[in-house]
């Protein structure tokens, strides 16, 4: 079998407004996919075309093998789906929700019954399974929406923002969840975002969607070697009593160290931040600064590597793409 | 790993089950839902109330006739003299409607405001199973209902008015059950058609209150005053005009459903009435006069007088599912 989902130059249009611009997206077998991009991207009508949920204006999609807008049954029985701000029924209970969408998914009644106690322990919500839904917080809502998309054992799994509205501690549980998934089920998960520091460290590729558009696809690295600004940045703190008179010390020692190419001090949280470039010696530059800070006797409290942000990635990308769009046009 | 022969199987399996399933949550929420509950009490408080103001008529009519074939019918049709408390039939006629909206009105939108609308859709089943699934739990849920209250009435006529039905008489309450399913079934599909068009639900429930007192109330009022208008049976020069201005006037009536329901109930309930047009000329008014003496029409016959009602009835229930089926496939699932 090819790629579990892939597209080929799939659009959607509401009236004059573009959602989705000619798309063409593949996404291999047992990866982990994030759909990156600001709110009203086209994230959620790219999902809703890939789950025969909307008509798509023009293209064409392929998921599980099937074409989703001719065989939305044969897609949905094999894709699970979290939507973006899921609900269940209130009154109902974690479990009874989970058994309704067990049958209608023609599960047998025992099956239906193990499947529940597997994925409610999966997400860790066995001990809240038998009070209604309405008494749920929103986290735990997020988490049953994924226990709801397990239960008929999917090959795929599309998550629509996943992570938003869960406490840290529970983005974590989460992203171990989908890493579990992937390598005990070989699922391929694709998951929505508009916050790429939460979910970076999951996805295997992601790509960015501006404007209805695939403006970039690859690794988060490959992503912030092309979109970035080609260094990587570190933020180095020292402890508070020597930043009077150590800080020229400080700047001046940060800034011996090879590769690095600036330091600048935050002046609010008198944190240093130093770019290196090119970006593959920031592990090198890191025990540099180690090395240093232990010779020249400087309070090292926090050392760390600041990831590439979507808003980052983003404001490049964008800024890329308007140039390019401007040079086609003046070169027609 | 499944084969392909394997998938369209369960794919057809799943197909004939969908409707089904959601149709067994659905009604499985009515009957635990508070508005079960109001529903069993009025509609019992209607049955029970002017059943013991009117069983006193009721006895000392049955007491008097010979032929008792229509003393059990009059536990539906008699109405008590000592208060002003509507029959059983009129009642249902106008309560009907309240029922249809109250179990309909909120059974799209909400699963959009609680957003299970696209946890719901993206299970492997067609969108129409979600429609035809609310319809039937809904017209399941009444329609239980119904028959308890029809059992209820029918119980204390027996037990304690001591009237035992005849074999036509059990056929004419079918009938009359049969023709009041579908009454409901009409304002369910109307109440479905505005949980589709109407995004909140509170505002669906106060359209459909309103049409319902439209219907009930003023709808009368505002007939009767466009009849008299165009039909203006007071100035009748001859009795041949009068006649049809009162064929004229009673068209006009049938604009609306719960005319037809109610002619359709009076008929299919009570065999003495042998028609539900008015006579055009007076030679047909002389004619019906004797044939309607002391005649007792048969079931068949009733059925016969009243089909072009049920026909309309059907025909209305159809438009209003229809039209709230075609707006549901349309709708985007995102709001």
């Amino acid at each position: 079998m090819g790629a579990p989902i892939r597209t080929r130059a799939l659009t959607k249009r509401y009236g004059d407004l573009v959602a989705v611009d000619v798309l063409d997206l593949e996404v291999r077998s047992g990866e982990i996919f994030g759909l990156l991009g600001q709110n009203g991207a086209g994230k959620t009508t790219t999902i809703l075309m890939l789950l025969g949920l909307t008509e798509p204006s023009g293209g064409t999609a392929r998921v599980v093998g099937f074409d989703p807008a001719r065989r939305p049954l044969q897609v949905k029985r094999h894709v699970g789906y979290l939507p973006d701000a899921v609900g269940f029924y209130g009154d109902l209970t974690g479990r009874d929700n989970l058994r309704y969408t067990g049958r209608l998914n023609g599960l047998a009644r025992d099956e239906i019954e193990a499947k529940i106690d597997h994925v409610l322990e999966q997400v860790g919500l066995s001990s809240r399974a038998d009070t209604p839904t309405d008494t749920y917080s929103r986290g735990m809502l997020q988490r049953l929406g994924i226990a709801d998309a397990l239960i008929k054992d999917p090959d795929v799994l599309i998550l629509d923002e996943p992570t938003t509205s869960i406490d840290p501690i529970g983005v974590v549980e989460i992203l171990d969840l989908l890493r579990s998934l992937r390598r005990d089920r070989g699922m391929t998960i694709l998951l929505s975002s508009h916050l790429l520091g939460q979910v970076q460290s999951v996805c295997d590729r992601v790509g960015i969607f501006a404007a209805g558009r695939l403006i970039g696809i690859g690794t988060v690295a490959e992503l912030a070697e092309r979109f970035g600004d080609g260094a990587a940045h570190i933020e180095v703190t020292f402890a508070r009593d020597q930043d009077t008179e150590g800080a020229p010390d400080a700047r001046a020692s940060l800034a011996a160290i090879e590769h690095v190419s600036t330091v600048e001090q935050d002046a609010a949280t008198s944190s240093w931040h130093v770019s290196v470039r090119p970006i593959d010696q920031s592990g090198a530059v890191r025990e540099a600064i180690l090395r240093a800070a232990v010779e020249q006797g400087l309070r090292l409290t926090s050392l760390r590597v600041l990831e590439p942000s979507l808003d980052d990635i983003y404001r490049t990308a964008v800024a890329g793409m308007s140039v390019a769009s401007v040079t086609t046009e003046v070169g027609a | 790993m499944t084969t392909q022969a394997q998938r369209a199987e369960m794919n057809l399996a799943g197909r004939s089950a969908g409707w089904r399933i959601v149709a067994r949550k659905e009604f499985a929420d009515h009957v635990s839902s508070a508005r079960f509950m109001v529903l069993l009490l009025v509609l019992g408080a209607a049955a029970i109330v002017p059943l013991y103001f009117a069983s006193d008529t009721i006895r000392s009519v049955a007491s008097q006739v010979t032929d008792t074939r229509e003393a059990f019918l009059a536990l539906f049709l008699v109405s008590p003299s000592s208060v002003p408390i509507p029959n059983v039939f009129n009642f249902v006629g106008i309560v009907a409607p309240l029922l249809g909206v109250a179990f309909a009105f909120d059974a799209i939108n909400s699963e959009r405001t609680d957003g299970t609308l696209p946890r719901l859709l993206s299970q492997p089943i067609y969108r129409d199973d979600v429609v035809n699934g609310k319809f039937a739990a809904g017209l399941a849920a009444i329609t239980l209902v119904l028959l308890a209250v029809v059992g209820v009435i029918s119980g204390f006529g027996i037990v304690r008015l001591g009237i035992v039905p005849s074999a036509d008489e059990v056929v004419r309450l079918l009938a009359w059950l049969v023709l009041t399913v579908l009454w409901v079934s009409l304002w369910l599909a109307f109440g479905l058609l505005l949980s589709v068009a109407i995004r909140r639900a509170a505002t669906a429930a106060l359209v459909g209150f309103g049409v319902w007192l439209l219907v009930a109330i003023f709808g009368q009022l505002i007939i009767s005053l466009v009849a008299g208008i165009l039909a203006p049976v007071a100035n009748a020069g001859s009795l041949e005009e009068a006649l049809s201005l009162t064929a004229l006037s009673a068209a006009i009536a049938r604009i609306l459903p719960l005319t037809l329901y109610q002619e359709a109930s009076a008929v299919l309930l009570n065999p003495t009435v042998t028609t539900v047009s008015t006579p055009t000329t007076v030679g047909q008014w002389q004619q019906w006069q004797q044939q309607a003496q002391g005649q007792l029409l048969s079931f068949d016959q009733s059925a016969l007088l009243v089909w072009p009602h049920i026909v309309a009835l059907v025909a209305l229930t159809a438009i209003s599912f229809a039209a709230a089926y075609v707006m549901f496939m349309r709708q985007e699932v995102r709001a």
